[in-house]
């Protein structure tokens, strides 16, 4: 009996163990099926065009010459915005809902943020074209403007036309979007700090900001930053919102933030289903491929912070 | 499988006509392509079902997705707002015939000009595009709109984002009447431009130019219309500043020879003094040989019946319907559509 019983075991564990490792093993292949397949389909621009790809400020369909570099500037531009918003506001609101906000407003604040990740782009989009353009443009932009346009060097990012349409209000909006990620990782990772630690803390007279400095936020970086990276990823990929906001310019202009620009997301969007000529969709596809390619590199620099703080831990105690 | 499945089908299909208990069979086709004529497509297909009970499934994928997908036999009839060329067509053994007729116009949002009001020719929307002409009150406007109060205003140049058969009568236009816009910028369904903001769609275009104060963009008709937008008159090939409306839209079909060119008429900048410059047609793409007659014949009847009764539905939505002589024409085109034997599928029944 005991002796069937364990064979019956060891065949279960053995079921599972292979069903959990296929179901692994299935994304790597998949990753690996997309990476083949986006070459694949961008042979003849990586052909045709070689690195200069990356390069090149071009995006000429009727020529035929193409070129990333206005859209990699606009994806990372607008993703860099959303995040220099967003992770203070992020911060500010984890915060608030795990040491300071009142009990009985936590749940609903904490209801409310996770609501917000569940809005669909496309309505991000469209209230930031019919409502918040209108209102940035009219009211917010002459305001930058007017205070950080008149500094050196940083005035150059808030000069020319308020239109309302361009890569700021794309950042802006894409940072509304992404705070609701990463506040809720946030708030999680606070949460699971231990109440001995913050009490004791407490107890030898830190105020709050000292607690969440000194004792949360080490206790939780590795959460912090994974939140971080989640928003960013993000705002990276994200394409319909920044397709109705950014204005979708295929030229640069400067480097104001009032100009439009392109995301490879949104060129992505904008003009796969028209694009006739193979090496047309070979270049769209191409843009694909480098934007896998950026959130590659961003996921692995994000590794080697995270390995880098646990060293440094060993060394310090 | 399929032979036994047949012998046991067709009697009874047969048996079923002849007793004519049920309308036939309710036949299912599908077809791929364009956005532009989407939204009559899809009330034609509404109206067909209710006549004939036959479904016609369209999914507007864009111009680029329909070529490929008749290309690629997945769909019984492609749709491209871009006329394909005689040696585009061989290459891939297609044919192609219009459907309907579409204008495209520019408007503006100036503060006191209404629809109409102002006048442009094509050297200057050439130049405002090309980003040569950047204020309202540019002397090269004024001389022409000599009664309107034009601003100091810098002009807002919107276009659309996504690639879009709009875009390519707009462009191909300009290459039409301006030598540098052709060198410079060229045409197609998404070009380089020299300036100006990108809205996805015509809703995104519309949204832009009735947002900001000074702007200038080009919609598809039906939009300027619905939305009450303040459309500027061109002056035509023949000299004449024409107001954009169907009848105009009209005057440009019937000045193509549509005998030549595969009906690959691109209706820009056409001849006839009422013709409205931006006209263009939306063309469904078929196989020239057919490995499934009968769907293709279907097809066929469709768009038969849709020349035929679909005038006022095409009316209701700001589309224009094809003039007589045309749809004469593209029947007897029909003829060269056969089956693998070479026979010809549609019969004129």
């Amino acid at each position: 009996m005991a002796v069937s019983a364990e064979r019956k075991g060891n065949l279960g564990d053995w079921v599972f163990f292979n069903l959990t490792r296929v179901f692994a093993l299935l994304v790597l292949l998949i990753l690996g099926g997309i990476v083949g397949s986006l070459i694949y389909g961008a042979w003849p621009a990586i052909e045709r065009f070689g690195i200069g790809f990356v390069w090149s400020g071009e995006w000429n369909p009727p020529m035929e010459r193409f070129g990333a570099l206005i859209p990699i500037y606009g994806t990372l531009v607008t993703s860099l915005v959303a995040l220099v918003i967003a992770v203070p506001v992020s911060f500010g609101i984890a915060i608030f809902l795990t040491e300071l906000a009142p009990a009985w407003m936590r749940r609903p604040l904490g209801v409310a943020i996770e609501l917000l990740a569940g809005i669909p782009s496309i309505v991000y989009g469209m209230w930031g074209l019919l409502v918040f353009a209108p209102v940035f443009s009219k009211y917010i932009q002459p305001l930058l403007a007017d205070t950080l346009g008149r500094l050196p060097i940083v005035g150059e990012l808030f000069s020319g036309a308020a239109l309302g349409i361009g890569i700021l209000s794309a950042g802006i909006v894409l940072a509304i979007m992404t705070i609701p990620f990463i506040a809720s990782v946030m708030r999680d990772v606070f949460e699971v700090t231990p109440a001995m630690l913050k009490e004791s803390a407490y107890g030898v007279g830190a105020t709050t900001w000292e607690v969440v400095w000194n004792v949360v936020l080490p206790y939780t970086k590795v959460g912090v930053i994974g939140g971080v990276m989640l928003g960013l990823g993000r705002a990276l990929g994200e394409t319909m919102a920044v397709t109705f906001l950014i204005g979708n310019m295929n030229v640069f202009g400067g480097f104001s933030l009032f100009l439009p620009g392109n995301s490879i997301a949104s060129a992505l969007a904008n003009e796969f289903a028209e694009a006739e000529s193979p090496i047309y969709t070979a270049s769209l596809i191409e843009l694909g491929l480098i934007l896998f390619f950026i959130t590659f590199v961003v996921l692995s620099l994000s590794k080697l912070l995270l390995l880098q703080l646990s060293r440094q831990e060993g060394s310090k105690t | 499988m399929f032979t036994s499945f047949k012998s046991i089908t067709l009697p009874l299909l047969a048996a079923a006509i002849a007793l004519g208990a049920v309308p036939a069979v309710a036949v299912e086709l599908t077809g791929a392509g364009a956005t532009f004529p989407a939204p009559i497509y899809g009330k034609w297909a509404e109206a067909y079902y209710k006549a004939t009970g036959n479904k016609i499934n369209y999914q507007s994928i864009g111009s680029g997705g329909g070529i490929k997908q008749i290309t690629a036999k997945t769909v019984d009839f492609g749709a491209s707002d871009m006329p394909l060329s005689a040696e585009n067509l061989n290459k891939d053994g297609l044919m192609q015939f219009p459907a309907v007729i579409g204008g495209v116009v520019p408007v503006v949002n100036i503060v006191g000009i209404k629809p109409g009001e102002m006048r442009l020719i094509p050297a200057v929307l050439a130049d405002i595009y090309l980003g040569k002409i950047t204020k309202w009150n540019d002397k090269a406007i004024a001389e022409l709109n000599p009664k309107l109060a034009l601003p100091v205003q810098d002009i807002a140049v919107v276009r659309r984002a996504d690639g879009s058969g709009t875009t390519f009568i707009f462009t191909n236009y300009l290459s039409k009447v301006s030598a540098e816009w052709k060198q410079k910028v060229g045409e197609g369904t998404a070009v380089q431009w020299p300036v100006g903001l990108g809205g996805k769609g015509n809703e995104g275009v519309s949204a832009f130019v009735q947002r900001i104060p000074g702007a200038i963009g080009y919609v598809e008709y039906a939009y300027a219309k619905q939305n009450k937008m303040a459309h500027t008159t061109l002056q035509n090939a023949a000299g004449n500043f024409i107001a954009p409306d169907d009848v105009t839209f009209k005057a440009a079909a019937a000045g193509a020879d549509w005998t030549k060119s595969n009906f690959g008429e691109i209706l820009t900048n056409m001849a006839g003094k009422d013709s409205w410059p931006i006209t263009g047609a939306t063309f469904i793409l078929m196989q020239k040989v057919q490995d499934k007659p009968a769907q293709a014949a279907e097809v066929l009847k469709f768009f038969d019946w849709a020349y035929r009764n679909g005038g006022k539905m095409a009316d209701e939505l700001d589309y224009v319907p094809l003039p007589d002589s045309l749809v004469k024409l593209i029947a007897t085109s029909w003829g060269n559509i056969k089956d693998s034997a070479g026979k010809a599928v549609w019969t004129g029944k």
